[in-house]
């Protein structure tokens, strides 16, 4: 049984096809937000260059890729169709008619399926991973750089040494298999799941502690969605079975937080050392405000201009991190269709065959390449300020 | 100056110390021992074979007394044949004084590779200096092309070149070793024909244009962007200084004012940069020679860990460890070495 195959034009006419949803859902993001970019602040702002419009256009590409995956993708990212081992792009399979886009790896899976389906993995790992860094160094450097003295001393010496691990050491020393039987990963897990909860909770408890309404309303929220999402991630015993995690992927969370959490902490540390020698700061503490109230509603906002480009640059580099495990083939499980774990499968048969190793390459490469760009119009714009 | 060295010294040495015992703990988890016992005994043993193992070469000591031990603080006690009375070494390719002494890291024992079936010395070393030969020519091929991607782009800043260099050093950043490790030996090797895949070659005959060029390659595009937006950064900031409008206003030509006046303020910063990438290297320089077979320190590594080579594991987990503290003292001491400013102070 031959298998027929489509012509080069055909294949890319194809690909574009099937990015519809995206490319109608780009077209009304980016129509709106360039014709009200006047009232939208910051991100409005990104529309004045041709590198902002780049990056965000590339961002909400992946982004809307992420979530229309199962309209986008033919076929299923895992199954395997026999006749399909090692086909050529744009190879017709004889049994639905639709085609291989872009060929079928040594598994027989389609390579186009398994590279959208890849985004979402690394879409939801990274920014979340990232989200839980930045309250890790927040929570940690704020104290460090307002207090100094002994606190500075002892929190720097800790981000140091994770600093000075080399990362994929870090990495296959925290990502085995064999770790999953002891409790560290749960350990570290329930260590840095709580530092959201108690930012938030400082957060609120600072400002409306005069106020009992607002007060009671925004604790109990935080204090009841963090102990959920808690249960659910750490002990997996969410009530309601919403919030879940594979135990492997809890595993590589945990690993890139805490390769990634020390960086945050230099940044906010320098940051509020930079931060508290100004009057406004001086007129807090005049006030008698607690030192708290100073470090998280005074200084954190004059400091969000850096945190958000470090913010940008940190998502794409915990994307390379991400990639990197799957390259080593640690934690992602090995028929997950995440880039990295794409990319070390076919690197094995370059020789042979070449077209299964470049979607997952140009995917990570593009995607991380519009997080740098955003960052540098975001840091641009910063700067005209 | 001396002060602030020996006390950098002694932050290094609680560090290193520090390091060392988190990875000695991570390596000797109960799952890790199992998985080494199983590898080095025969395969169907049961678990009283596997437990016995670990208690006859030693495994099962206190974990303080082995770490003491490895670091060469506590001594070694031979290995007695309950049968005979004789000492016998753990392994039969290590050598092992038959009577207790002090051998371990302190020492200069790095001790015995499971894996290579060698003591772990003759397997590392050799391994360090192959990938030294690779740093070195990703050094020279590297640091040059981005510093001069960095002085062309920040010496008119906003201009087109400016644009199109920062764009591409910011694409550059974008493409972590393992992709464009592929992107180039796609179009390199499996297309154009010119370069060799695979540098396995360079360990057995030698190091050869054909197949060496493709990993440094691979490892300097990393890097090159960063250093190049460091230069370039640093390189606008000094070209809006007052000395440089002076030497414009006094009629030098544009390109002596950028060579005579500005290349030296501007290349303090990239200096401390260039040194910080060491340890960033390393981590490429564990992809590349996975990627492209070369056997050297990040090879090593892989194997080590794979195998749950633990003595292997841990000497390499203290050069790199050494290597990532080393680079940050030198770049302290040369940025305030290079800065005079801070020299006088």
């Amino acid at each position: 049984m031959g298998i027929e195959y489509m012509g080069a034009w055909q294949i890319v006419l194809g690909v574009v096809w099937r990015f519809w949803p995206v490319w109608l859902a780009l077209v009304v993001v980016l129509g709106a937000s360039f014709t009200y970019k006047k009232k939208l602040g910051l991100y409005g702002q990104l529309f004045d260059s041709s590198v902002g419009i780049a990056g965000v256009a590339i961002c909400f590409f992946w982004l809307f890729t992420a979530i229309f995956a199962a309209t986008i993708a033919p076929f299923d990212p895992i199954s395997q169709i026999a006749v399909m081992k090692d086909a050529l792009p744009g190879a017709i399979e004889p049994a639905s008619g639709v085609p291989y886009l872009f060929g079928g790896d040594k598994l027989a899976r389609d390579v186009f399926s398994r590279m959208v389906y890849g985004s979402q993995i690394v879409l939801i790992i990274a920014p979340a991973a990232t989200a839980f860094a930045i309250m890790v160094g927040v929570t940690l450097g704020l104290p460090a750089g307002y207090y100094g003295g002994r606190i500075d001393s002892v929190l720097s010496f800790l981000a140091n040494l994770v600093l000075a691990f080399p990362v994929i050491l870090l990495f296959y020393l925290l990502v085995t298999p064999g770790i999953m039987d002891t409790p560290i990963p749960y350990g570290l897990a329930g260590l840095f799941f709580l530092f959201p909860i108690i930012f938030f909770t400082t957060l609120f408890w600072t400002r409306f502690k005069d106020r009992p309404d607002r007060l009671y309303v925004t604790l109990g929220l935080t204090l009841v969605i963090g102990f959920w999402v808690y249960a659910g991630l750490v002990f997996n015993a969410d009530p309601l079975g919403i919030v879940s995690i594979e135990p492997n992927q809890l595993n590589i969370f945990v690993a890139v937080v805490f390769a990634s959490s020390p960086g945050v902490f230099r940044i906010v540390r320098g940051l509020v050392m930079d931060i508290k020698t100004r009057d406004y700061v001086a007129a807090a503490q005049t006030r008698g405000e607690s030192p708290w109230y100073i470090m998280l509603w005074e200084i954190l906002p004059n400091a969000r201009g850096p945190l958000i480009v470090d913010a940008c640059l940190r998502i794409g580099y915990t994307t390379i991190l991400l990639g990197t495990l799957g390259y080593f083939g640690l934690g992602l499980a090995p028929e997950s269709p995440d880039w990295g774990t794409a990319i070390k499968d076919a690197s094995r048969l370059l020789r042979s065959f070449i077209h299964p190793a470049l979607p997952p390459t140009f995917a990570l490469m593009s995607f991380v390449l519009g997080l740098n760009l955003l960052a540098d119009a975001l840091r641009e714009q910063s700067m005209k300020d | 100056m001396i002060g602030f060295i020996l006390r950098r010294l002694g932050t290094m040495a609680l560090t290193m110390l520090c390091l060392t015992l988190v990875v000695f703990f991570l390596i000797n988890l109960e799952p890790n021992l199992k998985k080494l016992a199983i590898s080095q005994t025969e395969m169907r043993t049961t678990a009283d074979q596997l437990e016995n193992w670990l208690q006859r070469n030693g495994y099962r000591q206190n974990f303080f007394v082995r770490y003491g031990q490895w670091l060469g603080v506590w001594p070694k006690q031979p290995n007695i044949d309950p049968a005979t009375g004789q000492s016998v070494p753990r392994f039969v390719f290590c050598n092992e004084a038959s009577e207790p002494t002090f051998s371990g890291i302190l020492q200069g024992d790095f001790g015995c590779s499971t894996k290579f079936k060698n003591t772990v010395a003759s397997k590392l070393f050799p391994a360090l200096g192959a990938t030294g030969i690779l740093m070195f020519w990703v050094m020279v091929t590297m640091v040059p092309i981005a510093l001069l991607i960095g002085i062309l782009a920040g010496m008119r800043e906003g201009t087109r070149m400016d644009r199109t260099l920062s764009v591409a050093s910011i694409a550059t950043t974008a493409t972590p070793e393992y992709v464009s490790g592929i992107i180039f030996t796609v179009i390199f090797a499996s297309w154009l024909g010119w370069l060799n895949g695979s540098a396995a070659s360079a360990t057995s005959t030698g190091i050869t244009f054909y197949n060496f060029t493709l990993p440094v390659m691979t490892m300097a595009v990393y890097g090159i962007g960063y250093i190049a937006r460091m230069t370039r950064a640093s390189m606008v900031e000094v070209m809006t200084q007052q000395y440089i409008r002076t030497a414009r206003l006094k009629g030098l030509s544009f390109s002596s004012v950028v060579i005579k006046h500005a290349l030296r303020n501007a290349l303090i910063a990239p200096f401390t940069v260039i040194m910080l990438q060491f340890p960033w290297l390393l981590t490429g320089v564990v992809i590349v020679e996975t990627m492209f077979r070369y056997q050297g320190f990040g090879y090593t590594l892989v194997e080590a860990a794979g195998n749950n080579d633990i003595d292997l594991l841990l000497g390499c987990s203290l050069i790199s460890v050494l290597i990532v503290l080393m680079t940050q003292l030198i770049s302290d001491v040369g940025y305030a070495y290079l800065n005079p400013r801070i020299r006088v102070q």
